[in-house]
């Protein structure tokens, strides 16, 4: 073959396979310490292990939640972290036929030479700590790349070098039993046309395929996590339905059949958008290979933070907002969202931030 | 777009998606005049033009045949030949609902350097020709990559120039109203096992379509054209549900869905074995985004032409012979074929060493 196939391969297969289950798809709940820090902020709550703590008991423990999932994206410290009860919040997702993942990329560093575009770091001893998120219980990964629109942007070097990372990422993951969630995220930011991001999309696409090739990464071990193809943030915007045709025909055009799912970003969409937008591509009457599912954080838990704001009285007034928005992206994989379903407070918040960095 | 949708982009995605029709394929009859020379010198018959016009009349007016197809590729000289009354060969086509196609290739030349690798010629005032072929009735054309299989072979440089020939060719055709069929043949010469083959073959096409897409060729109005995924023609055989197997799974991680249809070639095989093996790879259960047809040249026509030896009292039982090849992939395309049609001839194999059109 020209991919590699190590010992691994079976369950690669099986987990990627599973984790795009119509119907399910993925919190992302990978947020950094800095990154929560920022979310916790917004709702006044402490930076502290304990908030950290109760925030992710409050995701993992929400009654019928975990039934729309296949996967939560963990941050490392998240991976060893227990429930009030003493728990593992491993076994609580694993009990409820959530596979666990984990994010193992070291954030993104500048590319001399270039306007402001970067690449991202984690290499070094990934296989080591790939081995050791395994034996925690972790069966997938998670590597965020991440390219920019501009009038120079993304340059060939840091389509290219992305490209390379994710590739040298993926392969490791799979070496030591992960299956790698390979995410090219191009930000919405600027004041392009759908069009533009349709062709900075395809074109990066193919050269993250052509590297994941190059690399014999097996794709049938694969996940992507893409953008959704969309006008920039500064234009105006477009129809569910106009997103869902472009997306899909750009991932028609680049991605390869082997790969068994997307699990869309929202970057920056709000929760309703980032789930009529899912729902509309499902709805879609054309040649789709693949699952289209999510991979949502922001887009999964804007409502649920608002509602909770820190407080233990609130957990269930939170969680109940966390069902909802995950019944509501479970159906829009299966195009059967109806739209507007329990709009709590903040679900049509735009979740833009500019130049957001994680 | 990442994709050039020029004026003929409609036309041409109608075009690919007809070609694919589940139940139709390609006759290749696109032989070149030496090469056709030496089939005809295979069933001793002079290489003059009536001769050459003679075969393709046989081929093009045989009863019931061309129900089986969607296109017919040719060469320069029959674009522009008649039938013996007079009418133009394409119209036979078009009055059949077959597409005519047109090879622009010039053939291959050696790679310097290289351990006998080639690149393939006929890039130059390629976009002119395209434009008079659309003028005189084509609407898709044919461009044949040839690489090897060796202890250092393909090299990375083969397969670079092949694949930026296959994607120059591409979008000039498309410019000028011509769906391409992307051919990068991968030879069956050598010793080596199917792994090996299916590993060069998913290397191969991935540098394609990454050559495709940095050249904004359109996708849906393109068809593939590769090999089969086989051991080497000196290697044991195998079953063909390892063969369809092997190929559709090297196909499926680097042939974006995109792609309306894919039309075999047949390389050496025998007409039984590119049938059975067609036929498997239809009957595979597995999610196949584009069709999987036929585009055949030898695994077509060898019992056409054993059978007619240049006879015209032979002509009808000719045509027979190409009917039931022609149904026979019509039903491996469905994956409906029930074997053994036609024994004898058709199970001859058609492997020439090294071979060269």
């Amino acid at each position: 073959m020209s991919c590699y196939k190590g010992k691994y391969a079976d369950e690669l297969i099986a987990t990627a396979t599973y984790i795009g289950t119509p119907g399910k798809g993925i919190l992302a709940a990978d947020e950094s310490t800095g990154t929560i820090g920022k979310r916790l902020s917004s709702i006044n709550v402490e930076n502290v292990e304990t908030n950290r703590r109760a925030l992710r008991e409050l995701l993992f423990t929400a009654p019928g939640a975990l039934e729309c999932l296949s996967g939560v994206i963990l941050f490392e410290e998240t991976l060893y972290q227990k429930t009030a009860a003493g728990k593992p919040f491993v076994d609580v997702l694993k009990e409820g036929g959530v596979i666990p993942g984990i994010k193992v990329d070291k954030g993104t560093v500048e590319l001399p030479g270039t306007d402001g575009e970067t690449t991202t770091q984690g290499l070094d001893g990934l296989a080591q700590r790939c081995q050791q998120y395994y034996a925690a219980g972790a069966r997938f990964a998670k590597w965020r790349a991440v390219l920019n629109i501009g009038p120079n942007q993304p340059s060939q070097l840091a389509i290219n070098d992305n490209a390379n990372g994710l590739a040298r990422y993926a392969i490791i993951c799979q070496q030591n039993g992960l299956v790698p969630i390979v995410e090219p995220e191009i930000l919405v930011d600027g004041p392009h046309n759908i069009d533009k991001c349709v062709d900075v999309t395809e074109r990066v696409l193919a050269a993250v395929y052509k590297a994941l090739n190059d690399h014999h990464v097996l794709l049938e071990g694969t996940l992507l996590k893409p953008n959704m193809v969309t006008p920039g943030s500064e234009s105006p915007k477009v129809a569910p339905e106009v997103i869902a045709e472009y997306t899909v025909r750009a991932l028609q055009r680049t991605m390869p059949p082997a790969v068994p799912a997307v699990v869309f970003l929202s970057g920056g969409q709000s929760e309703e958008e980032a789930t009529l937008n899912l729902n509309a591509m499902n709805k879609l009457k054309t040649k789709k290979p693949w699952s289209l599912t999510f991979s949502f954080g922001r887009a999964l838990q804007q409502s649920t933070l608002k509602a909770w704001a820190g407080k233990e009285e609130n957990i269930p007034k939170a969680q109940a907002a966390l069902l909802a928005r995950c019944k509501a992206n479970s159906d829009a994989t299966l195009g059967k969202y109806k739209g507007g379903s329990s709009l709590s407070e903040g679900a049509s918040e735009s979740l833009h931030v500019k130049d957001y960095k994680y | 777009m990442s994709a050039f949708v020029g004026k003929y982009a409609e036309e041409l995605i109608k075009t690919a998606k007809y070609i694919a029709t589940p139940g139709k394929g390609i006759l290749a009859a696109d032989e070149s005049t030496g090469t056709i020379g030496k089939r005809l010198a295979g069933i001793n018959v002079e290489n003059i033009e009536s001769n050459r016009q003679a075969l393709r009349e046989l081929l093009f007016t045989s009863p019931g045949a061309l129900a089986c197809l969607s296109g017919v590729i040719l060469f320069e000289e029959t674009l522009y030949q008649k039938t013996s009354d007079g009418k133009p060969f394409v119209e036979v086509l078009q009055e059949n609902n077959l597409v005519p196609g047109i090879k622009v290739d010039k053939g291959v030349v050696d790679l310097a350097g290289t351990n006998g690798e080639t690149t393939t010629q006929g890039l130059d005032s390629l976009g002119a020709r395209c434009a008079q072929y659309y003028k005189a009735g084509a609407r898709f054309a044919k461009w044949r990559s040839v690489l090897k299989i060796g202890p250092t072979e393909p090299s990375e440089l083969s397969i670079q120039q092949n694949a930026q020939g296959l994607a120059r060719y591409a979008i000039i055709c498309q410019e000028n109203g011509l769906v391409p069929i992307v051919e990068p043949e991968i030879l069956t010469d050598g010793n080596h096992d199917i792994k090996k083959c299916a590993a060069v073959t998913e290397i191969v096409l991935a540098a394609v379509y990454k050559a495709l897409s940095d050249h904004h060729v359109l996708l849906e109005g393109t068809l593939l054209k590769p090999n089969m995924v086989t051991p080497g023609s000196d290697s044991p055989k195998v079953a063909p549900e390892v063969i369809a197997e092997y190929t559709i799974t090297a196909l499926l991680r680097t042939v974006p869905a995109a792609v309306p249809g894919i039309v075999f070639l047949s390389g050496g095989q025998s007409e039984e074995e590119a049938t059975l093996n067609l036929n498997a790879m239809n009957k595979l259960e597995v999610l196949k985004p584009w069709t999987l047809s036929f585009s055949f040249g030898r695994a077509l026509q060898q019992s056409t032409l054993k059978t007619w030896a240049g006879k015209k009292e032979n002509v009808e039982k000719a045509q027979d012979a190409f009917l039931a090849r022609c149904k026979a992939n019509s039903d491996a395309t469905l994956g409906k074929y029930a074997g053994g049609s036609s024994g004898g001839l058709a199970s001859e194999s058609l492997y020439v060493k090294g071979y060269k059109y």
